[in-house]
């Protein structure tokens, strides 16, 4: 298949953190338009997986490559890679006291456009902008002038984390446990967010422990990450048997092998 | 960050080696201090005998002083005997037009978005170029003069308000305050002089004007600024642009009254030459600034601190009259081998006198910065409160952050809170902003920014802008 079909395409991807081997053969093509959730034990290297896709430096890669939109992004930085439309959702999103929501959202905002060779987005349009991504997401008033991630709950982080993702209309975004610390309503407005977000020019990866978001965002493939290798994929129906049956039967599986 | 922007930044880290240069100066005299060099400053300056008599005592009290060790700072002390203590204004070389300008330095003002006009003047451009800026001083001081507002060169007071500068000289801080404010009010050549009259809220921020004016008012400067009863000013010093100077040492005295109800809102932004990446060279600062608070009245200190050598500054308040209030407001930030140890003193001596302490520290490199402040509740400040925050933020690991608070309490019902944080700029926090299309060098400026909010917006608007530039710059490459 010609190539240029997928938005990314991993190939045999190695990495490791401080001699640690995290990640050992990594296979996954996403094509614009689908829905990838990813799924495995506790320290199967979900995470490491989009540290390493959004170009942390800490890991090292080994082996293999990484393509986006056709080209290989090994080389770049990490706001190369969010210039080019990767967005990673983090697990814990990080506080940075002082600089408020509305103003990183600016920063971030218009860093993007810059290297896209835009001028700023007029402050009005960004505000309008931001109003309605806020209702998308059902976000209260005073949230942009809050310190960023300081002092807010499980929920509004990850809500924040969304609204970003709104605000800057990644074509990949790798959400990592967006689910983890949220209570069911919660649950339902970021899904619904993500949802109402998806087109056929972007792709989702979804990373989760649990088959519970995926019954709010439905994915077209589920693989299973062991020992920093996919194991197994299939379609929803693989993680409702992971749900019924644990990860037992695939690790065995993936041993025999 | 774009390739330009990167070339701009490592220009800019170094641009100090393109400072001005100066004319061969005329008037000199020659080096070291003894009484007859006290003697031929005044005579030069034309002073009256009060003002010699006052200079000779000081003089008399410094030689007995020693210099002061106490502060968590290392430096080779200067030898006094080996200054020249009296030379007339140097001339700075005239360009004729800005196109004459080291290409750097000019890239540099528009970094910091100094307004051309200003750059003329800061680079010394022939003034025939600026006439537009130079009517507007004049017709700043012509409405300043309408309001009865005083506001000229010490010397210049001295000549024309002999009175005003008599009565209040020396009077908050005293000649044997200490060791450099003995030398200062020994030796000091010029400064400035504002005096605002009963009930007069000064217009503008008087600041654009004197931040032209200021430049060449020499190593020990005296500022003098009475603000009279129910009256406001906001006064701003210093320059976000680079500052080189020859003196290594500089040795300022500013003293601030506040009579009843009056309100003085004073700014300063320092980037006095630090000395290069490997610790050579750079200027001492070594500043006594306090400020009497009367009945009612409030003084307010904010600073950013980013350039010197040493730093060594203590900005206070005497809360003298009931119902005062000081506030200390300071970002001080240190990179490669500076050292600062700066803070404040809130002495209160009035009933129900409120104090705020906001201190906000950044090190990187090699450099070591260092918080100091007392805050004393004399017998007779009843129901005295004070509110101190002191945080640190390190960058890097070399680097090193002191925190010195001293707490005398001699009245039971005062009320007294301390916080103090410690925090280092994260992998974690620079590869979110990455994440989210922000690149390292900007990362660093929003964090760092975000820190020192709550000093930076008590700035005048403009010179926040500025000084949240100057903060960048000062921190550039410090994250490897």
């Amino acid at each position: 298949m010609d190539k240029q079909l997928y938005m990314l395409k991993i190939n045999n991807l190695k990495a490791s953190i401080e001699g640690n081997k995290i990640l050992t053969g990594i296979n996954l093509d996403v094509k614009p338009g689908e829905v990838h959730a990813i799924m495995g034990p506790n320290g199967s290297g979900k995470s490491t997986l989009s540290s390493v896709i959004a170009g942390r430096e800490e890991y090292e890669v080994e082996d293999g490559t990484i393509d986006f939109d056709g080209e290989s992004i090994m080389d770049l930085s990490p706001e190369e890679r969010a210039h080019k439309g990767i967005f990673l959702s983090f697990q814990y999103p990080i506080e940075i006291p002082g600089v408020s929501v509305s103003n990183f959202l600016k920063t971030s905002l218009n860093e993007s456009r810059k290297a896209q060779g835009l001028e700023p987005m007029p402050a009005g349009d960004l505000l309008k902008m931001m109003r309605e991504k806020m209702e998308l997401l059902e976000i209260k008033k005073g949230f942009l002038s809050r310190s960023l991630n300081q002092g807010f709950s499980g929920g509004e982080k990850k809500r924040n984390e969304i609204f970003q993702m709104a605000m800057l209309e990644p074509k990949l975004a790798i959400l990592d446990e967006t689910d983890s610390g949220l209570d069911i309503d919660a649950l339902r407005i970021v899904a619904n967010g993500v949802n109402k977000l998806k087109s056929k020019d972007n792709a989702t990866v979804l990373i989760t422990h649990y088959q519970r978001l995926l019954d709010y965002i439905v994915p077209d493939f589920v693989h299973v990450l062991y020992n920093g290798r996919i194991v197994k994929s299939g379609t929803k129906d693989l993680a409702h048997e992971l749900e019924e049956k644990g990860y037992d039967w695939i690790i065995k599986e993936a041993e025999q092998l | 960050m774009s390739e330009e922007e990167k070339i701009l930044e490592e220009v800019t880290g170094a641009d100090y080696k393109y400072g001005f240069t100066t004319d061969i100066e005329s008037d000199t005299i020659p080096k070291g201090l003894n009484e007859d060099v006290v003697r031929l400053i005044s005579s030069k300056k034309e002073e009256p005998e009060w003002l010699l008599n006052y200079r000779l005592k000081a003089f008399e009290t410094w030689k007995k002083m020693e210099e002061p060790d106490w502060a968590n700072i290392k430096y080779n002390k200067p030898d006094y005997q080996d200054i020249i203590y009296y030379a007339a204004p140097k001339q700075k070389k005239k360009l004729n037009s800005l196109d004459e300008l080291d290409p750097e330095m000019k890239k540099t003002f528009d970094k910091l978005g100094i307004s051309i006009d200003e750059q003329k003047k800061l680079a010394g451009v022939a003034v025939d170029f600026v006439m537009d800026s130079v009517s507007v001083a004049t017709s700043f001081k012509d409405k300043l003069g309408e309001l009865g507002i005083i506001f000229c060169s010490i010397s210049e007071a001295v000549k024309e308000h002999p009175e005003l500068v008599k009565k209040y000289i020396g009077t908050v801080v005293p000649t044997s305050d200490n060791f450099f404010s003995a030398l200062n009010s020994a030796v000091f050549t010029d400064g400035s002089f504002c005096y605002i009259p009963k009930g007069v809220k000064c217009p503008m921020e008087l600041s654009t004007y004197f931040r032209i004016n200021q430049a060449g008012t020499g190593q020990f400067e005296r500022t003098l600024l009475i603000a009279d009863e129910g009256s406001y000013v906001s006064y701003l010093e210093g320059c976000t642009a680079p500052m080189r100077d020859e003196n290594q040492l500089h040795a300022a005295v500013v003293e601030l009254i506040a009579m009843d109800d009056a309100e003085i809102k004073y700014s300063t932004v320092q980037n006095w030459y630090p000395g290069d990446a490997n610790g050579v060279g750079g200027v001492f600062n070594f500043v006594t600034k306090r400020g009497i608070c009367h009945n009612r009245s409030k003084i307010s200190w904010t600073q950013v601190e980013t350039g010197s050598a040493v730093t060594w500054k203590y900005p206070s308040c005497i809360l003298k009259g009931d119902n005062s209030i000081g506030e200390f407001y300071s970002v001080a930030v240190t990179n490669n081998y500076q050292q600062a140890d700066t803070g404040t003193k809130m002495i209160h001596l009035g009933k129900n006198s409120k104090s705020t302490i906001i201190s906000k520290g950044i090190c990187a490199g090699k450099s070591e910065g260092s918080y100091r402040g007392l805050v004393k509740i004399q017998k007779s400040a009843e129901n005295a409160r004070n509110f101190s925050q002191c945080d640190s933020l390190l960058m890097g690991d070399k680097c090193g952050s002191h925190t010195f608070p001293y707490i005398e309490v001699k009245n039971k019902s005062a009320k007294i809170e301390h916080e103090a944080t410690t925090s280092k700029i994260g992998e974690d926090q620079i590869f979110y902003c990455n994440q989210r299309g922000i690149g390292t060098e900007e990362a660093i400026a929003l964090i760092v920014n975000g820190y020192c909010k709550d000093v930076l917006n008590q700035l005048p608007m403009e010179f926040a802008v500025e000084a949240q530039k100057l903060l960048a710059i000062s921190l550039e490459g410090s994250v490897g």
